[in-house]
């Protein structure tokens, strides 16, 4: 017999307190992921070449260098959330699951800074 | 009570067919996009670096190892997207039908490898052989 009310158990959002927005933000993340995809290789493609003189350029303009942070962001994001997945599926120790999540999370984030700033230093002009 | 003897490991009874194919696939590839995703930020923080410092990684990513690599990542992203895109289908309650569900799996094979071949061709070709 459980003591919570049938109100708790709703407002309780399951164990993992958080109802459906671990699988809403991966699914909004991917519609987006969609579109920033598809724009990074068509991006690659018009380059010619790709001399550092041209990638510069290529971020250097508004619209390139926002869809490049946007992508960046929402790409460690839905990264994270899919590895997050991933690893407690197959990794069962408890302790060793908490470092492993950790491990992701730290490696995501930092990857995903160095990216904005490489993208922002190069829109604004120091890369030269 | 007798004790009951039913398998505890349905995964290893069940029949290997292309939806626990496809389904595996899909997270082999996010997997390896993850992996793809610092190789992008590698790229990118060295054209911050500077020509140099930028001409020094077009080397390394289009030695033999990486440009392997980087055709796998072509593929995992054309897999990928066409599968996340069938998945996305799927979750508005659309394409269950055993038929249905059959041809959008053999048209994201058949087109995951297709478009992994052209993205590869067109990306290398704007990036001037170097990936």
């Amino acid at each position: 017999m459980s003591l919570r009310s049938p109100l708790r158990s709703v407002t309780g959002l399951g164990s993992a307190k958080g109802g459906a927005s671990h699988w809403y933000a991966q699914r909004v993340t991917a519609v987006a992921l969609v579109l920033l995809g598809l724009w990074l290789v068509a991006s690659l493609a018009s380059l010619d070449g790709a001399s550092h003189a041209q990638v510069a350029e290529w971020l250097s303009s508004p619209v390139s260098s926002a869809l490049a942070v946007l992508l960046l962001v929402t790409t460690a994001w839905h990264a994270l959330l899919g590895l997050q997945v991933v690893v407690e599926d197959y990794v069962t120790d408890k302790g060793t699951r908490t470092v492993v999540l950790l491990a992701v999370k730290f490696a995501l984030a930092v990857a995903a800074v160095i990216g904005v700033l490489a993208v922002l230093r190069i829109a604004f002009g120091a890369a030269a | 009570m007798a004790q009951r003897t039913r398998p505890l490991s349905p995964f290893l009874h069940y029949r290997w067919q292309y939806t626990n194919t496809l389904s595996i696939l899909h997270r082999i590839t996010g997997v390896l996009l993850s992996l793809g995703f610092f190789v992008l930020v590698y790229w990118l923080a060295a054209a911050a670096g500077g020509p140099d410092r930028y001409a020094g990684a077009l080397e390394v990513l289009g030695s033999m190892p990486l440009q392997l690599v980087l055709f796998g990542a072509a593929f995992a992203f054309c897999y990928h997207l066409l599968n996340g895109i069938r998945h996305l289908f799927f979750d508005t309650g659309k394409g269950f039908e055993l038929a249905t569900a059959r041809r959008s799996a053999y048209a994201t094979a058949v087109g995951a490898v297709a478009l992994a071949l052209v993205v590869w061709f067109v990306v290398r070709a704007g990036l001037g052989g170097a990936a």
